[in-house]
C-alpha cells in the first residue's frame, strides 16, 4: 500500500495552506486529495470581493484568493488529485477513495480532514408544503451561477438573512432576477452591515425580520411561498401570513461541517461546533488525524481558516516528530455569553507561548470584557466594542497566563461605565 | 432635515446622521472620522466595485470571474453587467488579464480574478 506523510482531504483553502506550510517545514510526501474537478474550494464560487484583508492585506475576491494559494501549490510541485473522492477514513490512517480510474487504498503517517461544510436544507429546518422544484440552498444557486453560467429563476424569494442569502439577492438581482425580498427569524441580521447596505440598500430589495416561510405552494415548479411573523420566541404569530408569488426559494439557513468521514470512524465530535474535538495541536480523538477549516468549525473569514491551517500543521509536525505522550488535560470551557470556543481543550505538553482560542458570543452585546479565567479566577481581560453571534472572534494571550492549572474558561461581561 | 447613512467602512456599522446647515454638511453619530469621509461620497458620488462572471470558452467551467479595476458609479451597475454579458473570452486566461479595457467610456477595466488553462 502506498504510504505518504500526510493525506490532506480536501483541497479548498484550508487544505491547500496545509499543504503549503507542511512542504515549507520540509514534509516531502504530501498527497491533496479534492473531489471537484479544480483546486480552491467554496472559494471558486464566491466570486464577491472582501477576502484577504487580514492575509494579504488586500481586498480580494474569493477565485483570487484561492488562486494565490493554488499558484504556490503548483509552484511548489505539491502532489493532488482532482475529481477524487475519500470514502473512508480509520484509526489505522488508511485512506479509501474512488473515482474515474477506481477505487484505492493508501497509508497516511497523518491525516488532516479539510473537508469543509455543507448548508442546512429545507428537511432540516421542516419547511412544510409541497415538494416541487425551484426550492435550493443559496450555495446551489450560486454555483450553478458562478461556475456554469444557469440563472436558476427569475422571481426570488431569499429565507435567512446570513451573508450567503444577501451575496445571492445582489447577484440575482444583477443578472436579471427580481428578489422580492429576504426574511430573516431573527429580529436582526447576521450578516455584515456592508452587505445589508451594498446587497439589500442598494436594489431596495426588503428584509423582512421575525419573519419565516411557512409553507411552499406549487404542484411541479414552486409558485408561491407563505410569509408569516414570528414572535420574540420565534414562534408563529396567528394571521400575519401573507403570499407571495415566487419561482424561485434559496434558502440561506446555515453551513454545517462536513463530517460524514469523521463519523465514520468514529471520531468524537462537539455538539457545539459540529464538527470534531480537538486540542491546540488541532488533533482529533484519533491519533494522527487532524481538523482545520469549516469541518471543525464554521468560519466567517477564510483568513482565519489559513491561520487555523498554519497552527494545524504545527501539530501535525510535533506528532510526526515525537508522537503523542500522555497529558493532562485542559479543559477549555464557554461560559456565560459564550457559544463555543475552538480548540476544546488544551495540551500542556505540546503548548506554544501565544495561543489563540477561537469563539463566538450568544448575543449581539457593545462594550463588553471577554474574561479568561484560570480554575475560575479571572487572569486577562478583552475589550470588545462590538461582538455578535455572525462574527467569529478570537482572544490571544501568553500560556504563561495559564500555566499548573486543570481548567481554563472563557466568558463574556457588559463593561461597567465610570 | 437629517438623513441617515449607515457606514461600512467597520464593522461597527455606525447609523450616521447628516445635515446641511449653511451649505455645510453636518454629521453626527458616527464614531471616527472615516465616517463622514464614507458618508460624503455615498451622498454625492456612490460607487461600488463591479463583480460578475463572463462567458469563457474551452476551459473546465465556462463562467470566469471577473472584478472591476476601480469604482463604478453606482446607478451604472446595472448597465456595465449588461455589457459584459456580451463578452466571451478564449482560455488559457490568467489572474488579473484585462477581459475588457474602458468598459462603457468609464476608464476602468475588467480583470479576471481567475485563471483557467485551455482544457478539450
Amino acid at each position: 500500500m502506498t504510504e505518504y506523510d500526510i493525506v490532506i482531504i480536501g483541497g479548498g483553502p484550508a487544505g491547500l495552506k496545509a499543504a503549503i506550510e507542511a512542504k515549507d517545514h520540509g514534509i516531502e510526501n504530501i498527497l491533496i486529495i479534492e473531489r471537484e474537478n479544480q483546486l480552491g474550494g467554496i472559494l471558486l464560487q464566491c466570486i464577491h470581493n472582501g477576502f484577504g484583508i487580514h492575509e494579504f492585506k488586500e481586498e480580494l475576491t474569493g477565485p483570487e484568493f484561492a488562486q494565490k494559494l493554488v499558484d504556490i501549490v503548483e509552484e511548489k510541485k505539491i502532489a493532488y488529485l482532482l475529481e477524487t473522492t475519500v470514502t473512508s477514513i480509520n484509526e489505522n490512517k488508511e485512506v479509501e477513495y474512488i473515482s474515474s480510474r477506481g477505487y484505492n487504498k493508501i497509508k497516511a503517517r497523518a491525516i488532516i480532514l479539510a473537508t469543509g461544510s455543507r448548508e442546512r436544507t429545507r428537511g432540516a429546518i421542516s419547511i412544510p408544503g409541497s415538494r416541487p422544484t425551484g426550492v435550493l440552498s443559496a450555495g446551489s444557486a450560486q454555483k450553478y451561477l458562478n461556475m456554469d453560467g444557469y440563472l436558476v429563476g427569475k422571481k426570488v424569494f431569499i429565507l435567512g438573512s446570513g451573508d450567503i442569502g444577501l451575496i445571492m439577492a445582489r447577484r440575482m438581482t444583477l443578472e436579471g432576477a427580481t428578489v422580492l425580498g429576504v426574511a430573516e427569524i431573527l429580529p436582526y441580521s447576521n450578516g455584515l452591515t456592508r452587505n445589508i447596505v451594498q446587497c439589500l440598500h442598494d436594489f431596495n430589495i426588503p428584509l423582512h425580520l421575525s419573519h419565516t416561510v411557512t409553507n411552499i405552494i406549487g404542484k411541479d415548479r414552486i409558485a408561491a411561498i407563505e410569509l408569516s411573523r414570528v414572535d420574540e420566541n420565534l414562534v408563529v404569530v396567528p394571521n400575519s401570513q401573507t403570499i407571495i408569488e415566487v419561482d424561485t426559494l434559496l434558502l440561506s439557513v446555515g453551513l454545517i461541517p462536513d463530517n460524514s468521514l469523521s463519523e465514520y470512524a468514529n471520531i468524537q465530535l462537539s455538539k457545539l461546533t459540529k464538527g470534531a474535538i480537538v486540542g491546540n495541536d488541532m488533533q482529533t480523538s484519533i491519533a494522527g488525524i487532524f481538523a482545520c477549516g469549516n469541518v471543525l468549525h464554521i468560519h466567517d473569514l477564510v483568513d482565519y481558516v489559513v491561520n487555523e491551517a498554519k497552527n494545524c500543521i504545527s501539530g501535525v509536525i510535533a506528532y510526526l516528530n515525537n508522537g503523542n505522550k500522555p497529558f493532562e488535560k485542559i479543559n477549555v470551557i464557554n461560559n456565560s455569553g459564550i457559544g463555543y470556543v475552538v480548540p476544546h481543550f488544551l495540551n500542556p505538553l505540546k503548548l506554544k507561548n501565544k495561543q489563540r482560542l477561537y469563539f463566538r458570543v450568544t448575543r449581539v452585546e457593545q462594550n463588553v470584557r471577554v474574561r479568561l479565567a484560570k480554575d475560575g479566577v479571572v487572569v486577562k481581560q478583552f475589550f470588545k466594542s462590538h461582538v455578535i453571534p455572525a462574527e467569529m472572534d478570537y482572544i490571544e494571550f501568553d500560556t504563561s497566563l495559564i500555566a499548573d492549572c486543570s481548567n481554563i474558561s472563557v466568558d463574556m461581561v457588559k463593561e461597567v461605565k465610570k | 432635515m437629517k438623513q441617515e447613512v449607515i457606514c461600512i467602512v467597520c464593522p461597527k456599522g455606525c447609523h450616521v446622521l447628516v445635515e446641511e446647515i449653511n451649505n455645510e454638511l453636518v454629521f453626527t453619530n458616527n464614531s471616527c472620522a472615516r465616517g463622514p469621509i464614507y458618508v460624503r461620497k455615498e451622498l454625492t458620488n456612490p460607487t461600488r466595485i463591479l463583480t460578475t462572471t463572463v462567458r469563457i470558452n474551452n476551459a473546465l467551467v465556462n463562467q470566469l470571474p471577473v472584478v472591476s479595476s476601480g469604482d463604478i458609479p453606482k446607478n451604472m451597475i446595472i448597465k456595465c453587467v449588461k455589457a459584459l454579458k456580451e463578452v466571451e473570452v478564449e482560455a488559457p486566461i490568467k489572474v488579473k488579464d484585462v477581459v475588457y479595457k474602458d468598459l462603457l467610456g468609464l476608464g476602468i477595466d475588467i480583470l479576471a480574478t481567475k485563471s483557467l488553462e485551455k482544457s478539450m
